[in-house]
């Protein structure tokens, strides 16, 4: 009887999808800043009539190695995670050359920018898991202020459990979702 | 050959479903155990429709579903009986007696033309054979469900003693694929209602205590951001958007500022905000963690999570700032506070060895009692009666929505046929 009623409901919605008029307007997450013309939350969506052709830049090959040492994947720059212990925000002794050569990357580029996006793993409240992927990002940061990078140059933000990869099973798992991911400003 | 017959059925599936369940379907199928040891035989009759309006939706059966839920009703099978009656004077009591029914409610659905009807509804003492309410609601075909909620809130109360909550609404974060939408539903799960939808995370849904607005934490611009959503308009607005995060919005009791969440460079701190997005003041000062805030309902206090003890626990601070006192003392680890309505008891969750559950506190004596028996249980919240409390869970992996009323003898479970559901929050009072 449940299993019907589910699959009653399933095809229902599948199929009336149009109801009648109801006291909620539904909003699409929308970029207001002035002259970007309202679209959807996802803001990778290019909104550009290409006519099928897709540009290839030959100074820029997104593929990898386009002499920008972030991109290339030989060296230490383009490694971006920097993984933790549970209930830890120590910046473990083998993540130490990945935190120096970005911190020498920042202070020889003063006008580059990093933002820290800390993550947990899936266990435990979504806002105080927000907070303890700051704390992460936040050891990241001062470990970077060490090396002589100016807070202007970095922004620390946390993402909690919503990046984490769900269900997991073991602390293999877990472990790849407590970690500190470097973004570059212009990424 | 199967994939035909597959698709004949679903066909057959969704004619059945227009002819027995209208448009106002449930996102959440709806299961119930355990009930109250001494529930209240009650008879919930067919209503009579004279009025020529299909209304599709059978108002008896949706009291019924209602009051059972509640766990402390038992609603008796009139299904056998001979003359059913629609108005108190065709009640022949003997007959009731004998069925051990303590109060019937009995109603019919008449024209009053140009569209609208009229529910008429009574209910009845069976053995002092008098009259306990007698209501008429003059409504429009589409408001048929939200009138029996009303009518299934106005027996509740009549009999329990307190206001019921069935005309209340939730809301709620679905994630299906990639998709995140917040999503407000009836109590009961029916005719659910998309707020906002992002592919990016959207976490944290605060009801406006009038109801109108809600505040949440949307992840679309690659970190977390606070917005306040106009329910009725769809207008959005950025609350607060300051270098770092901006998170765990909570409306003061009169609406007028929210307290929230916001980093800079450092570890999450208390701020409080107008509802306008102006007169910024910091509530907490710490090195450590302070999230989760909540306003007392007399909107002295500000509770919240801290771990500035070691381990996470809850405290509560004056609005204005102020040195923080503790709040929880039993449990290694306790966050995520929230008041009942009337500010006696407080809700919150517990990592109990490992597993993350629902407690309650009595605040005036300390004991705390705990209710839920899941393992990965979050967000706690009353339903504006204080009699039940909301909570997310896991379900084989999956988000669900689930219940447990405040004595911790009855338990509903609400799971969403396709998506993943988190992050629940009960309005704050029945709104129509």
């Amino acid at each position: 009887m449940n299993r019907n009623k589910v699959w009653m409901s399933v095809a229902l919605a599948m199929l009336l999808v149009a109801c009648k008029s109801t006291p909620i307007a539904p909003a699409k997450v929308e970029d207001k800043s002035v002259g970007t013309p309202a679209a959807t939350a996802d803001q990778n969506a290019n909104g550009s009539d290409t006519n099928g052709i897709k540009e290839v830049n030959i100074d820029s090959n997104a593929n990898g190695n386009d002499g920008n040492p972030l991109r290339d994947p030989n060296n230490i720059l383009s490694k971006r995670n920097i993984y933790f212990d549970y209930d830890s925000d120590a910046v473990k002794a083998e993540f130490r050359p990945l935190v120096e050569a970005h911190a020498k990357y920042l202070v020889a580029h003063k006008d580059a920018k990093v933002v820290l996006q800390g993550n947990t793993d899936e266990r435990g409240t979504r806002e105080y898991n927000v907070s303890l992927g700051q704390r992460r990002s936040v050891a990241v940061k001062k470990a970077l202020n060490l090396l002589g990078v100016q807070d202007t140059q970095i922004e620390t933000v946390s993402y909690g459990e919503e990046k984490a990869a769900q269900n997991c099973a073991d602390e293999n798992c877990f472990q790849q979702n407590r970690r500190v991911d470097i973004v570059y400003g212009n990424e | 050959m199967m994939k035909a017959f597959n698709r004949v059925l679903s066909i057959l599936l969704f004619l059945f479903n227009i002819l027995l369940m209208n448009s106002a379907h449930a996102a959440l199928e709806i299961e119930i155990s355990g009930g109250s040891a001494q529930q209240i035989p009650i008879a919930i009759l067919p209503f009579a429709e004279t009025s020529g309006v299909a209304t599709n939706e059978m108002i008896h059966q949706i009291v019924a579903a209602d009051l059972k839920s509640s766990g402390l009703f038992r609603v008796l099978d009139t299904s056998g009986m001979a003359n059913l009656p629609t108005t108190s004077a065709q009640i022949k009591y003997p007959q009731w007696v004998a069925l051990q029914a303590q109060a019937m409610a009995v109603g019919h659905v008449d024209s009053l033309g140009g569209g609208r009807i009229k529910v008429t509804f009574q209910l009845m003492d069976v053995l002092k054979q008098t009259q306990l309410i007698g209501m008429d609601y003059q409504i429009a075909p589409t408001q048929v469900r939200s009138t029996a909620h009303k009518i299934a809130d106005a027996i509740y109360e009549k009999l329990i003693g307190t206001p019921g909550a069935f005309g209340s609404r939730i809301a709620y974060i679905n994630k299906v694929g990639k998709r995140y939408t917040l999503q407000v539903a009836d109590a009961d799960g029916y005719n659910p209602q998309n707020v906002v939808s992002s592919n990016e995370p959207i976490i944290s849904p605060a009801w406006s205590p009038d109801g109108s607005k809600m505040a949440y934490v949307s992840f679309e611009k690659k970190k977390p951001i606070v917005y306040v959503q106009s329910l009725s308009t769809g207008e959005r607005k950025v609350l607060a958007n300051y270098k770092g995060n901006n998170s765990a919005p909570a409306w003061s009791p009169d609406g007028s500022k929210l307290a929230i969440v916001l980093t800079y460079g450092a570890n999450s701190q208390i701020y409080t905000i107008s509802a306008n997005g102006e007169n910024l003041q910091q509530v907490t000062k710490s090195s450590a963690i302070d999230t989760e805030p909540v306003f007392s309902p007399d909107g002295q206090f500000i509770y919240f999570s801290s771990d500035r003890g070691g381990k996470p626990q809850i405290y509560k601070v004056p609005v204005s700032g102020g040195s923080p006192t503790r709040v929880t003392f039993d449990g290694a680890y306790n966050v995520s506070p929230h008041f009942s309505p009337d500010g006696r008891y407080l809700s919150y969750i517990r990592n109990d060895g490992g597993r993350f559950r629902v407690a309650l506190q009595d605040l005036s004596n300390g004991q705390v009692q705990l209710l839920s028996e899941g393992s990965q249980d979050e967000s706690p919240s009353f339903s504006p009666n204080g009699r039940v409390i909301l909570y997310a869970t896991k379900v084989r992996g999956r988000g669900a929505l689930a219940t447990v009323s405040a004595d911790g003898k009855v338990r509903q479970r609400l799971s969403e046929s396709s998506g993943d559901v988190r992050e629940p929050a009960w309005a704050p009072l029945a709104k129509q």
